[in-house]
C-alpha cells in the first residue's frame, strides 16, 4: 500500500541506506512513463516486481526486479475517451496502487477501481463507481484491509456527494457504500455512531446542518488517505471542503464535510466523526493522512490518530472514541486563534473571514493550507513525524469578469504569496506529543511531495525544483541529494531488492495543485493563474520542466 | 466530429483551386444556445457568416468549455478564435465586445410572478433556481445577490456543469422552471432567451434590474460579450473588430433570432 502499513507511518526498517553509508547513494536504474502530468502515486514493490500508475491516462507498468535494469514483464491501459475528450479538466493525477491476494487494486480517472493479475497484468475484475461526465473522478490510492478494497471519489468542485465505497477484493462487489451528506441512512449512522463532542449528536444533521437540498452537491469527497487499525477493526479517512456554494449560501456546520470519520470497516457503520473545519471557508479539506501510533499520555497509554490538517493544527485525536487530545499549530495561522477542545470546535477570527467584493489580506495558512495532501512519515526510532508542507499565506482580492460553459461569472479570487520567512515550503520534524518542533529545513517551494523516514536514520523527500534529498532524522542536516529531470511531487518508498540490497524509489514529474504552472504551460504574469498561485510560482517554469521518471537508487558498491 | 472538421479541409484541398486558408474556431460540442457539434447554436451561425466574409472555409476544434478550455484550444494553437467570452477577459486577447446581454428571471408565464428584481417580497417564498460554478469562492451573479439578501433555504442550486452525458448540460435550470422543479430561476439571458423560445410551456423573462439596496455593489449583472484570440495575436483580433463593426446590424438580428435578450449600454441605468 502506498502508506506502507495499515497505521500509515511511511517507516521503512531497512538501514543498509543509512547516515554513514548515504553519500555512497547513487542511481541504480530509472524508468520513464512517457507521461507529462503530475507524478504523485507511490511505487509498490511486491514479490520482486515493481507496479507503477501513472496520472491520467493511468497507465500500469510491472517492472521485473530480478532482471538487470528492471525491464517491464508487462503494461496495462485502462482506456477512458470520456476523460481524454476533457470533460475532466483538472486533477488528472493518482496517487498510487495497493495489493491483495495475488492481485494489484488501482483507481482510474474516470471512476473505475481495477483489479489486476499481478502475474500477468490480465484484468481480474472492474467496479465502475461513477460517473465521469457528472464531474466525478478518482485519485486516491485505494487502501486494502479486512478483504475489502476502500476507495473514494473527487470532484466537490463539481457538486460531487463524496463517498467511501467498500468493495469485495475478491470480485469487486460493493460491500457498502456510506455518503458523507445527506440523511443518516445515507451516511451509515446508527446507534453505533458516538461522537465525543455534543454538536455531533442529533439526527440526519448531514441534512439539517445545511440550507434546504444543499446537501445533494454538497462535497465532502474522499481524495486522501485512509488507515486502518486491525484490532478495532475500524478505517479512518478525511473528507474534502464542502461545495459547490460559497460559504455565506450555506450557513450550518455543513456535515459530514472537512473532517475524519471512523467506521466499522465490514458494515460500513459510523462509529464517531470529528470536523476540523465545520461550516469551512478557506476550502481546508479534512483529506490529510491520520497516523495510528500507540502513545502514553500523562501517563495513560492511549491509542491515537495523529493528523496534521490543512487549517495548520497537529491533531493527537483518540481513536477510539474521537476525543481530541490536543491541537496544536505546525505553522504561522491568521484565520484562527486554536481549537477549544473542550467543544472540540475551532476558533476562527471574525475579520478574516472572506466576504464577496472585500479585499481581506493575509489569510494564514492559503486555501492549498498548511499542509495539502503530501503524508508525511513517522519514526519510532526518533518518535518523531516528519511533515512535509507549505508556508503560504494569501489576499482575497475582487476578480474580473470569468467565463465558463458560456456563463460569465464574478467574485473573489486568491493570491498565494509565501509565509513569514519568504519561502513557501518547510519540512518540519514535529514531536506529536510534546506537540512542538525539533528542527525546520525551508524549501524555495512547497514541499509538494511525501516524505519517508527509516531504520537508517534518513528522512527522504523531494522538492518542486527536482532535488531529491536525505536528511539526517534527528536534525535535518542534508546528508545527501539528487538532481532529478522534473520536480518532485511524489511518494519516496524503500525496499529490499532480490539481491538483498537497500534501494529507494521516487517518481519525479512536476504537476498537481501547483505544478499546474509547469505542466500546462500558465502565464504567471496572470497573478490568478493555477487558481492562484501565478505569483507565489513566477520562477518555477525555470526551475524545472515536466515529465514522468522513475528513480531507483542504491548504495554504491553494495 | 474531427472527421467532419479534417474533410472540410480535405474538400478545400481536392478542390484544385488555390488551397482556401480556413478560420479555426474552438468551440463547445454541447452547449446550445452557444455552440454544439452539428453546428445549431448562435456562435456557429455567427462564425459562419464570419468565414463568409473572411472568404475562409470553416474548421472546429471541439473542446468542453471547461477549465482548460482555453489553453487546450487557443493555448496549444489549434484553432485561432473563440467565439464568446466576457470583454477584457484574460486568458486571451478579446475583441471590441458584439453584444451585451444580462441576467434574468425565468418563469412560467401563467403564474403572472414578473419578478424583475431581488428586492420583490415574492422571492422570499418562491423556489428559486440559481447556477453554481464551484470555483473556489467566486459563483454567478445570482447567487452571490441571492446570499447577501439571506435568501439562501428556498434555493435550488444547478451546477453549470451539469451531466456532459446528457444534452448541453448548463439547460437543466430551465428545464426545472419548466417541469414545475422551481417557481423561478435566475439564469445568464442567452440561455434563458433560447430556451424561452423553445419551451414547453410559455416562460416569461425579465432582465435582472439593479436596485439601490443591491449588496454586494460591485457584483454586474450585465457582461459585454467578445471574441477571443491568442494574446498576441493582433492581426486576427483586427480583423474581426472590422467584421464586427460591419456587420453590427447582421449580428443584432442573428441573436434576436436566437432570443437572446440585448442590453445596451446606453440604456443602463446604472
Amino acid at each position: 500500500m502506498a502508506a506502507k502499513n495499515y497505521a500509515s507511518t511511511r517507516f521503512s526498517a531497512l538501514n543498509e541506506i543509512n547516515t554513514s553509508t548515504v553519500n555512497r547513494m547513487r542511481v541504480a536504474w530509472t524508468f520513464s512513463t512517457g507521461v507529462t502530468a503530475g507524478h504523485e502515486a507511490a511505487p509498490l514493490v511486491v514479490n520482486n516486481t515493481m507496479y507503477l500508475i501513472t496520472p491520467f491516462p493511468n497507465f500500469v507498468f510491472a517492472l521485473d526486479l530480478t532482471k538487470p535494469g528492471a525491464p517491464l514483464k508487462w503494461m496495462y491501459d485502462p482506456k477512458s475517451p470520456a476523460a481524454a475528450r476533457g470533460v475532466a479538466c483538472c486533477d488528472v493525477v493518482n496517487r498510487g496502487l495497493a495489493y491483495w491476494n495475488g492481485s494489484v487494486i488501482f483507481n482510474t480517472l474516470d471512476v473505475r477501481t481495477i483489479s489486476l493479475d499481478a502475474e500477468t497484468g490480465k484484468e481480474r475484475w472492474v467496479a465502475t463507481l461513477g460517473d465521469i461526465n457528472r464531474g466525478e473522478t478518482m485519485t486516491m490510492a485505494p487502501l486494502v484491509a479486512a478483504d475489502k478494497v476502500f476507495v473514494g471519489n473527487s470532484g466537490g468542485e463539481f457538486g460531487v456527494r463524496g463517498w467511501l465505497t467498500a468493495l469485495n477484493a475478491s470480485d469487486g462487489r460493493m460491500a457498502w457504500r456510506a455518503y458523507n451528506t445527506g440523511p443518516d441512512k445515507d451516511v451509515l449512522i446508527g446507534p453505533e455512531f458516538k461522537p465525543f463532542y455534543e454538536q455531533d449528536r442529533g439526527k440526519d444533521l448531514g441534512m439539517t446542518s445545511w440550507p434546504s437540498d444543499a446537501w445533494k452537491i454538497g462535497g465532502g469527497t474522499v481524495w486522501g488517505w485512509l488507515s486502518y487499525d486491525p484490532s478495532l477493526n475500524l478505517v479512518y479517512y478525511g473528507t474534502s471542503n464542502p461545495g459547490p456554494w460559497n460559504p455565506d449560501q450555506r450557513p450550518g456546520d455543513n456535515k459530514w464535510t472537512a473532517g475524519t470519520f471512523a467506521r466499522d470497516a465490514s458494515s460500513g457503520a459510523a462509529r464517531w466523526f470529528y470536523q476540523s473545519s465545520p461550516h469551512d471557508l478557506f476550502d481546508h479539506d479534512g483529506v490529510n493522512e491520520s497516523i495510528l501510533l500507540d502513545a502514553t499520555l500523562n501517563g495513560q497509554p492511549r491509542k491515537v490518530l495523529v493528523r496534521p490538517e490543512r487549517n495548520g493544527y497537529v491533531y493527537v485525536i483518540d481513536r477510539t472514541n474521537g476525543e481530541v487530545l490536543s491541537a496544536t499549530p505546525f505553522v504561522h495561522i491568521t484565520s484562527s486563534k486554536g481549537v477549544d477542545l473542550k467543544s472540540g470546535r475551532l476558533l476562527e477570527v471574525e475579520d478574516k473571514k472572506p466576504r464577496v467584493g472585500v479585499t481581506i489580506r493575509d489569510i494564514c495558512p492559503a486555501a492549498p493550507g498548511a499542509k495539502d495532501w503530501q503524508p508525511s512519515s513517522f519514526s519510532p526510532q526518533t518518535n518523531l513525524l516528519y511533515l512535509p508542507h507549505n508556508n503560504l499565506c494569501m489576499d482575497f482580492e475582487a476578480m474580473e469578469a470569468s467565463y465558463i460553459a458560456g456563463t460569465p461569472y464574478v467574485g473573489s479570487s486568491v493570491v498565494y504569496k509565501p509565509g513569514p520567512g519568504g519561502h513557501q515550503g518547510e519540512v518540519t520534524a514535529w514531536d506529536p506529543l510534546a506537540g512542538k518542533a525539533v528542527w525546520k529545513v525551508q524549501e524555495k517551494y512547497p514541499a509538494w511531495s511525501g516524505t519517508l523516514a527509516t531504520a537508517g536514520g534518513l528522512v527522504f523527500y523531494g522538492t518542486m525544483e527536482g532535488w531529491f534529498k536525505a536528511v539526517d532524522a534527528k536534525t535535518g542536516s542534508v546528508l545527501w541529494r539528487f538532481k532529478a529531470g522534473s520536480g518532485i511531487i511524489g511518494q519516496p518508498i524503500s525496499y529490499r531488492g532480490p539481491d538483498g540490497h537497500q534501494y529507494v524509489a521516487i517518481y519525479s514529474g512536476v504537476g498537481g495543485w501547483p505544478g499546474a504552472v509547469v505542466v500546462n504551460d500558465l502565464d504567471t504574469n496572470d497573478q490568478t493563474a493555477a487558481l492562484g498561485w501565478g505569483v507565489a510560482l513566477r520562477d518555477l517554469k525555470k526551475d524545472t520542466t515536466k515529465g514522468g521518471t522513475l528513480y531507483v537508487f542504491t548504495v554504491e558498491g553494495s | 466530429m474531427r472527421l467532419a472538421a479534417l474533410c472540410v479541409l480535405c474538400a478545400a484541398v481536392l478542390s484544385g483551386g488555390p488551397a482556401a486558408q480556413s478560420l479555426r474556431v474552438c468551440a463547445d460540442p454541447n452547449n446550445l444556445p452557444f455552440s454544439n457539434s452539428k453546428q445549431e447554436g448562435f456562435e456557429n451561425e455567427l462564425a459562419q457568416l464570419l468565414a463568409r466574409d473572411l472568404h475562409r472555409t470553416l474548421e472546429y476544434t471541439w473542446w468542453p468549455q471547461r477549465r482548460g478550455f482555453v489553453r487546450n484550444t487557443v493555448g496549444t494553437g489549434r484553432c485561432d478564435v473563440i467565439m464568446g467570452v466576457p470583454a477584457r477577459y484574460e486568458l486571451v486577447l478579446t475583441t471590441r465586445p458584439y453584444y451585451r446581454s444580462t441576467y434574468v428571471f425565468v418563469s412560467q408565464k401563467r403564474r403572472h410572478l414578473r419578478v424583475r428584481s431581488f428586492d420583490d417580497p415574492q422571492l422570499s417564498t418562491l423556489r428559486i433556481g440559481v447556477q453554481l460554478v464551484g470555483d473556489d469562492f467566486a459563483n454567478t451573479p445570482p447567487a452571490h445577490a441571492l446570499s447577501a439578501r439571506g435568501l439562501i433555504g428556498n434555493i435550488v442550486g444547478y451546477s453549470v456543469f451539469g451531466d456532459y452525458s446528457k444534452p448541453n448540460p448548463p439547460a437543466r435550470v430551465v428545464d426545472a422552471v419548466v417541469n414545475g422543479e422551481v417557481d423561478l430561476a435566475v439564469v445568464w439571458g442567452p440561455l434563458a432567451g433560447f430556451l424561452a423560445q423553445r419551451a414547453a410551456v410559455p416562460l416569461e423573462i425579465h432582465p435582472v434590474t439593479q436596485t439601490r439596496s443591491l449588496t454586494p455593489a460591485s457584483i454586474p449583472f450585465a457582461f459585454d460579450i467578445a471574441m477571443g484570440v491568442r494574446r498576441g495575436d493582433r492581426e486576427m483580433k483586427d480583423r474581426l473588430d472590422r467584421f464586427i463593426e460591419h456587420h453590427h446590424l447582421d449580428i443584432d438580428a442573428l441573436l434576436s433570432r436566437y432570443g437572446v435578450p440585448l442590453s445596451h449600454p446606453r440604456k443602463e441605468q446604472s
